[in-house]
């Protein structure tokens, strides 16, 4: 009786995972595994200075222009050469915000704080791809005007 | 040594006793065509990038950094090798540039940058070589291509065309004031101006 139970088991478990396999979409899309399929055309990064709206709360900022070779490691910051504080004034760039400022603990540093260092792990240009995700996204002004 | 020398500017000083004033003068016109031809032709290979790579040092280093960026490959595929930013155009220039690169044949043969460490500790003293001689000659050698007479500021983005139109196009500033580690990575930029003042580019 057991061993037949864990049988069944077995078999179900078994058909169910053939089952997933095939409905599983996967990057290669239905080329056979010997061929390769060709690369999809690569989007043109936007370059127009403008800023963009968020496309949900607490998101970073996007980058409006191209930052091709951009060098951001221990010798140099490129993003900082216009968005740093103390040359804002010149550059007209966006500043910025304090809280790049601030370590975990809160305390105010001198500097950019090493976790907010690297600019682009949160902050990229934006190319004019289709966004494979749709999103309805409203801001909350848009959805307190809405209700009233 | 003082009889040596008195009997070469004694022989130079004879005219000539067995050869013709034709065969002097068209003799040497062709000698003078060929020696000239040849030190040209030296000079020029010389002046390729395939010579400048053909030490492990410039291959290894500068010339790895140079391939991701767009002075080494872009849309048009117009590319500037090294000598077109690295070695005056003009000939006075060219040839000083030239006379002083011997000592980058020293540097070669001692070995002064042979590792990767040893590369990157000098780099900063390198790179502000070439940033004090591209300040100097209002950088010379990008205008030799990037002509302002004719850039269309209408095309560049707006930032470009911010700068391009105010602080460069007032002989304020030069290209290699902001444009620095276009071609290649920067070294540690603590105190070094980049573009804006004051910047804490680090």
């Amino acid at each position: 009786m057991k061993i037949g139970l864990v049988l069944l088991l077995m078999l179900s478990s078994g058909l169910m995972a053939q089952t997933s396999m095939d409905s599983i979409a996967t990057l290669r899309g239905d080329m056979p595994i010997a061929e390769q399929a060709a690369a999809p055309r690569m989007e043109q990064v936007e370059n127009f200075d403008v800023k963009r709206q968020r496309s949900y709360p607490m998101q970073p900022p996007t980058v409006p222009h191209k930052i091709d070779g951009y060098q951001v490691d221990l010798n140099q910051n490129r993003c900082l050469t216009c968005h740093s504080r103390r040359v804002t004034e010149v550059s007209q760039a966006p500043m910025v915000s304090v809280t790049h400022y601030m370590d975990r603990e809160g305390n105010f540093l001198a500097e950019v704080s090493p976790r907010r260092y690297f600019c682009n792990q949160c902050h990229v240009p934006l190319t004019a791809a289709r966004p494979q995700v749709g999103n309805d996204f409203q801001d909350m002004d848009t959805l307190l005007n809405s209700t009233q | 040594m003082r009889t040596a020398v008195s009997s070469a500017w004694h022989t130079l000083n004879r005219p000539s006793r067995y050869f013709s004033i034709g065969f002097l003068t068209i003799g040497g016109f062709i000698a003078g065509v060929v020696f000239w031809g040849g030190f040209n032709t030296a000079l020029e290979a010389t002046n390729t990038e395939a010579f400048c790579i053909s030490c492990h040092e410039m291959q290894a280093n500068p010339y790895q950094e140079l391939k991701p960026t767009i002075h080494y490959t872009n849309r048009s595929g117009v590319r500037a090798t090294c000598p077109d930013c690295h070695v005056p155009h003009e000939w006075t220039n060219k040839i000083a540039r030239k006379m002083e690169a011997s000592k980058e044949v020293w540097g070669a043969v001692f070995g002064t940058i042979n590792t990767r460490e040893k590369y990157l500790a000098k780099r900063k003293t390198l790179a502000q070589r070439e940033w004090t001689r591209l300040k100097a000659n209002d950088s010379l050698e990008c205008r030799n291509c990037h002509d302002f007479e004719y850039m269309d500021f209408t095309r560049q983005s707006k930032r470009a065309e911010q700068s391009h139109s105010t602080i460069l196009a007032s002989g304020e500033m030069t290209c290699i004031d902001c444009h620095k580690g276009i071609a290649h990575e920067l070294p540690d930029m603590r105190g070094i101006d980049l573009g804006a003042p004051n910047s804490d580019t680090r």
